[in-house]
C-alpha cells in the first residue's frame, strides 16, 4: 500500500528537477539567461528576475515541505492488518492543535506580506506614471490588427507632424538610453510584450499609455502581441533591433525617412504588410 | 422537545444540544425545523411530493434532487470528452504547426485550399470553446449541479431540496445553454473565439474576427442561460441548507462539503448578477446599437470610426468581478469533498474543522476584493495593482492553512488508499503547486514577465485539472456506490489514476517552464518567433501534447469502469466507507425520500477512531460515548 508514496514522491522530484534543469537550457529558462542570470539585458530584467527567483526560492522551500510530509505521511501511516484482519494499530484520535493553527497561520501571513511589500518599488518604478524618465518619447506605437504602426519623430523632432516617420513593426532605439513610447490602440486590446526586456503593457483603444524601458547591449528583440486579437494574433510579431549609438539610431530614421518621401505608401499604415499571409 | 422527538419516534437520549450556548449557532433554526419535520413525519410524509411513476417526471422532468444530481452528472462527464477532445486539437497544433490532423482536418475545419491546415481562427475557437465548457458546464456543473444537488440534502438529513421546482428548472436552463453553444459552432462565421474572458472590443466589433460576427452572440446567450441556472441553484442551496437541516446538525456540525457547498452558493449569488450585466451590456452593445464597452474612434478592420464613448477596461472590472470568485465556486466545493474523503480514509477526526470552515469563508470573503489581480497589465491605475497585490497574496494565505489541515489530517491516520483516497491526494498535492504558482502572477513585477503566458496556463490547469478535477474523480469513486447503488471496481480506479497522475503532470508541468521563456498563450503558431524556435521550447510542446493524448486516452478507463459498474458492478452495502455523514445511515441508493425517519444529529461528522468505540468510525446519528470527553470546542 504504501508503495503509493514513492509515486508522490516522484512527482514532487521531477517537479523540482524540472526547474533546476531548465535554468540550464537556453530554450527553457527566462529568455537570454540561462546559465547566467547577470545576462539579462534590461534594468527592469534585473529587477524582476531577482524577483523571480526569490519567490522561486521561497515557493520552492513551501513545497519541498509540504511534499516532503505528505510523502512521509503516506509511507509511515498506511493502514497495515495483521492475520486476523484487524488494524495492527489505531488511528490517533485528535481534533487539531492551537498551537499548530497559529504557527501555520503566522509564519506564511509574514512570509505573504514580506513579498507583497518588497515588491511594491518595482512596481512602481516600472508602471507608475511619476516614474516616467523625463525624456521626449521615442515613438508613438498604435497596435492595430494585426501590426505595430511605428510613428517616429521626424527632422523637428516633434510627433505628430507632417514628418514623421511611420513604420511597420519595427522599432529601433539605443542601448543605455531610458526609451519612452506612448502606447496606443487603433481597434481592439492588444499587448505590447517585450520578453527579453521583461515589459509587457496592454494597448487599449481610448487610453494613450506610457511605457518606458532600456536596453544595455546592441542586438536584434522581439515585440510579442500577448493579448489576444483576432484570427492573426499570432503573427503579430515586430523586430526589435538596439542600435550602439544615436548616430547609428538617425542614420536609421533619415534612410527610412528617404524610403517614405520616395512612397508615400508607408504613411498608410497597413498597406502590404500583410504580404505572403492567406488573405481570409 | 423531548416530546416531539417522541413523537418522531426516536428512542435516542436527548442530543448534545446542552452543551451550552458557546457552540449554539444554528440551533435556533435546527430546533425550528425540527418542529416541521416532526409535523410532517407525525402525519404522512407521502404528501410532500409523492414518488412519480411516469417515466417523464420520474428520470426526465423530475424535482427529485437525486435524480436531477445525475442528470447534471452525466451532462457534465458528456460535455467533458467534449471539452477535452478540443484541449487534444489545440495541443495538436502547438507540437506542431500547421500540421493537418488525420481525418478530422478534412472534415471539420478545412478545405483543400488551405492544404488541409487548420486556420488559425479555427484554432482561436477551439481554445475559446474549451475553456467555456470546460467551466461552465463541466467544472461548476459536475460539482454544484451534480454533486450539490445530490449531497446537501442527504448530509443535513433533509427529504429534497427546499425548492425542488426551481431545482427542476435550474437544470432544464443548462440545455438553452448546451444547444446554443453547440449551435454557434455552425453559423456563419463559426464559434466565439475571443477567449473565455471574451474581452470587447473584439468582441463587440462584428468584423473583427470571424467568430465575433454571430458566434459571440450565441456565446453570450448561452453563458446568460447557464448563469440563470447557477443563480436559481445557489438560491435553493442557501435556503435548503439553512432551513431543512436535521435536528440536532448544527452549522458547526455539518461536513465541510455542505460547508463549502453552502459558502459556494454565496459567492454565487452575489457575484454572477454581476456578470449577467456585464453580458448583457455586451449583447446589447452587439446586437442594440448601444456603447458600453466601445470607446470613441477605434475603429476594427478599416470600418467608419465607432461613435463610441464607452470603455473597454469597464467590462474587465466587471466580468473578473464575477469570475475571480467563480474560481472558487470551481475550487471550494473541491476542498469540501476532499476534506471529507481524507477524513474517512484516514480514519481520523478532520484536522483543525472549524478553522478549516473559516478558511473557506475567508478565502470566500477575499475573493471578492482580488479581481484586480487579472488586470495588472490592463492599462488599469498601477496604484490599484499595488493593492490587489497585497489582497491576493494574503488569499494565499486561508489556502495555506487548509493545505496544512489536510497534511495534519493525515499524519498518524490509518491511510487506506482506496482510488478516492489517491484522488484526493493528488488533488492535495497538485494543488500545493497550483497555489504556490499563484504567487508568482501575485506578485506584479513578475507577473509582467509571466501574464499571458503558459506560465498561467499552467497555474489554472493545477488548480482546475489537478485540484477539480481529481477531486471530481475522487468523488465520483467515493459517492458512485450511494448514488447508483453499486461498487466500482478499484483495480481499474488505481490503473486510471496512476496513468492520469502521471500524464497530468507530464502534460502541464512543462507549462510553467517554458511560460517562464515567455511563451505567449492564444498563439496558433510559436515559430515565427525566434526566441520559441529552439529545440528546447519546439521538443517540450511536443512532449507535452503526447502526454496530453495519453492522458485522454487513460480517461477511456475512467468511462469503461463507470459503465461496467452502472450494470454489472457490485451491489453496493449502506455504508461501504464506513464513513460518518448522513449519506451513509440510509440505503444506497437512497429511497425517494431519503430517510425512513429523519435522523438525529449528536455530532460533527468527522468522529473516527474514537476512543472506547468498538469500531473505528461514528455516524452523526450515534451519540459519543460519555468516557470520550467533551469535544474541543475551538478545533472540532
Amino acid at each position: 500500500m504504501r508503495k503509493w508514496s514513492i509515486l508522490f514522491a516522484m512527482a514532487a522530484i521531477s517537479t523540482v528537477g524540472c526547474f533546476v534543469y531548465s535554468y540550464f537550457d537556453p530554450d527553457w529558462w527566462l529568455p537570454n539567461t540561462a546559465r547566467d542570470m547577470h545576462r539579462v539585458v534590461s534594468t527592469f530584467g534585473r529587477e524582476i528576475d531577482n524577483l523571480f527567483l526569490i519567490i522561486l526560492f521561497v515557493t520552492g522551500g513551501v513545497f519541498i515541505i509540504t511534499q516532503v510530509v505528505l510523502v512521509a505521511a503516506m509511507y509511515r501511516f498506511p493502514d497495515r492488518r495483521d492475520e486476523q484482519g484487524r488494524p495492527v494499530r489505531k488511528a490517533v484520535y485528535s481534533h487539531g492543535s492551537q498551537l499548530l493553527e497559529l504557527i501555520w497561520t503566522v509564519i506564511p501571513a509574514g512570509i505573504l506580506v514580506f513579498i507583497a511589500l518588497y515588491q511594491m518599488g518595482t512596481w512602481a518604478s516600472i508602471k507608475y506614471r511619476g516614474s516616467a524618465p523625463r525624456v521626449p518619447p521615442l515613438a508613438e506605437i498604435t497596435a492595430r490588427q494585426f501590426q505595430w504602426v511605428m510613428r517616429y519623430p521626424g527632422p523637428d523632432r516633434k510627433l505628430n507632424t507632417a514628418d514623421d516617420l511611420v513604420v511597420i513593426d519595427d522599432l529601433h532605439f539605443v542601448k543605455k538610453q531610458s526609451v519612452l513610447i506612448y502606447l496606443k490602440s487603433a481597434d481592439v486590446l492588444h499587448s505590447f510584450y517585450l520578453p527579453q526586456l521583461r515589459i509587457k503593457q496592454d494597448a487599449v483603444p481610448g487610453l494613450t499609455i506610457p511605457v518606458w524601458f532600456d536596453c544595455d547591449e546592441a542586438g536584434e528583440y522581439e515585440l510579442v502581441c500577448a493579448e489576444l486579437c483576432g484570427w492573426g494574433h499570432y503573427k503579430m510579431r515586430g523586430n526589435v533591433t538596439v542600435h550602439e549609438t544615436e548616430k547609428d539610431l538617425r542614420r536609421w530614421i533619415d534612410e527610412k525617412l528617404a524610403e517614405q518621401g520616395r512612397s508615400q505608401l508607408a504613411m498608410i499604415p497597413g498597406s502590404g504588410s500583410e504580404g505572403g499571409d492567406r488573405d481570409d | 422537545m423531548t416530546d416531539e422527538r417522541a413523537s418522531s419516534g426516536d428512542p435516542a437520549p436527548a442530543p448534545a444540544a446542552s452543551s451550552g450556548p458557546a457552540d449554539g449557532l444554528g440551533t435556533g433554526t435546527a430546533q425550528a425545523h425540527f418542529h416541521a419535520h416532526a409535523d410532517a413525519h407525525g402525519h404522512a410524509h407521502d404528501e410532500i411530493h409523492p414518488a412519480p411513476r411516469f417515466f417523464l417526471f420520474r428520470y426526465v422532468f423530475s424535482t427529485n434532487h437525486k435524480v436531477i444530481a445525475v442528470q447534471f452528472l452525466f451532462s457534465g462527464l458528456i460535455f467533458m470528452v467534449l471539452g477535452g477532445l478540443l484541449a487534444l486539437a489545440v495541443r495538436w497544433q502547438l507540437a506542431w504547426p500547421w500540421k493537418p490532423m488525420p481525418i478530422l482536418s478534412r472534415w471539420l475545419w478545412s478545405a483543400p485550399s488551405f492544404g488541409f491546415q487548420m486556420p488559425p481562427e479555427v484554432y482561436n475557437k477551439l481554445f475559446t470553446m474549451h475553456a467555456t465548457i470546460m467551466i461552465f458546464f463541466v467544472i461548476i456543473p459536475l460539482l454544484n449541479g451534480a454533486f450539490g444537488n445530490f449531497l446537501i440534502p442527504l448530509m443535513i438529513g433533509a427529504r429534497d431540496m427546499a425548492f425542488p421546482r426551481l431545482n427542476m428548472i435550474s437544470y432544464w436552463f443548462m440545455w438553452p445553454a448546451f444547444v446554443l453553444i453547440s449551435y454557434s459552432l455552425f453559423v456563419e462565421g463559426g464559434a466565439a473565439e475571443a477567449g473565455w474572458t471574451s474581452y470587447p472590443p473584439l468582441t463587440d466589433a462584428k468584423w473583427s474576427t470571424p467568430g465575433s460576427l454571430n458566434g459571440q452572440t450565441y456565446w453570450l446567450m448561452a453563458m446568460l442561460s447557464a448563469g440563470l441556472s447557477s443563480l436559481m441553484g445557489s438560491i435553493n442551496y442557501i435556503t435548503t441548507i439553512v432551513m431543512l437541516r436535521a435536528p440536532g446538525m448544527r452549522l458547526f456540525r455539518m461536513p465541510m462539503t455542505v460547508w463549502a457547498l453552502f459558502i459556494t452558493a454565496m459567492l454565487q449569488a452575489f457575484a454572477l448578477p454581476v456578470l449577467t450585466s456585464a453580458l448583457i451590456m455586451q449583447l446589447l452593445d452587439r446586437v442594440a446599437g448601444t456603447n458600453f464597452f466601445q470607446p470613441a474612434g477605434a475603429t476594427v478592420a478599416n470600418a467608419p470610426s465607432i461613435v463610441g464613448g464607452g470603455g473597454p477596461l469597464l467590462y474587465q472590472h466587471l466580468f473578473w468581478f464575477y469570475s475571480h470568485p467563480a474560481v472558487y465556486v470551481m475550487i471550494l466545493p473541491a476542498m469540501g469533498m476532499v476534506s471529507d474523503i481524507i477524513a474517512t480514509f484516514s480514519r481520523k477526526p478532520l484536522f483543525g474543522y472549524k478553522p478549516m470552515v473559516i478558511a473557506i469563508a475567508t478565502i470566500a470573503g477575499l475573493g471578492f476584493i482580488v479581481w484586480g489581480h487579472h488586470m495588472f497589465m490592463s492599462g488599469m491605475n498601477p496604484m490599484l495593482g499595488a493593492t490587489f497585490m497585497l489582497s491576493t497574496m494574503m488569499i494565499a494565505l486561508p489556502s495555506a492553512i487548509k493545505v496544512f489541515n489536510w497534511l495534519g489530517t493525515m499524519w498518524g491516520g490509518r491511510l487506506q488508499y482506496t482510488s478516492a483516497m489517491l484522488n484526493a491526494i493528488a488533488f492535495v498535492s497538485m494543488f500545493v503547486i497550483g497555489g504556490l504558482s499563484g504567487i508568482f502572477m501575485a506578485a506584479t513585477p513578475v507577473d509582467i514577465h509571466i501574464h499571458d503566458t503558459y506560465f498561467i496556463v499552467g497555474h489554472i490547469h493545477y488548480v482546475l485539472f489537478g485540484g477539480s478535477t481529481f477531486a471530481i474523480f475522487a468523488a465520483i469513486y467515493y459517492w458512485f456506490p450511494k448514488i447508483f447503488g453499486r461498487m466500482m471496481n478499484e483495480p481499474l480506479g488505481k490503473i486510471h489514476f496512476f496513468l492520469t497522475f502521471i500524464f497530468f503532470n507530464a502534460t502541464f508541468f512543462p507549462m510553467h517552464i517554458i511560460g517562464m521563456h515567455g511563451f505567449p498563450r492564444r498563439i496558433a503558431d510559436s515559430t515565427i518567433y525566434h526566441y520559441l524556435r529552439g529545440p528546447g521550447t519546439q521538443g517540450m510542446n511536443v512532449f507535452m501534447t503526447i502526454s496530453a493524448f495519453l492522458l485522454g486516452a487513460a480517461q477511456i478507463i475512467l468511462v469503461l469502469n463507470f459503465l461496467y459498474s452502472l450494470v454489472l458492478g457490485r451491489r453496493a452495502s449502506a455504508n461501504p466507507w464506513h464513513a460518518n455523514t448522513l449519506e451513509w445511515t440510509t440505503t444506497s441508493p437512497p429511497p425517494h425520500y431519503n430517510f425512513e425517519r429523519i435522523p438525529t444529529v449528536y455530532h460533527p461528522a468527522y468522529e473516527y477512531s474514537v476512543p472506547g468505540v468498538d469500531e473505528d468510525y461514528l455516524p452523526q446519528t450515534m451519540p459519543r460515548p460519555a468516557k470520550a470527553g467533551p469535544l474541543d470546542p475551538i478545533m472540532a
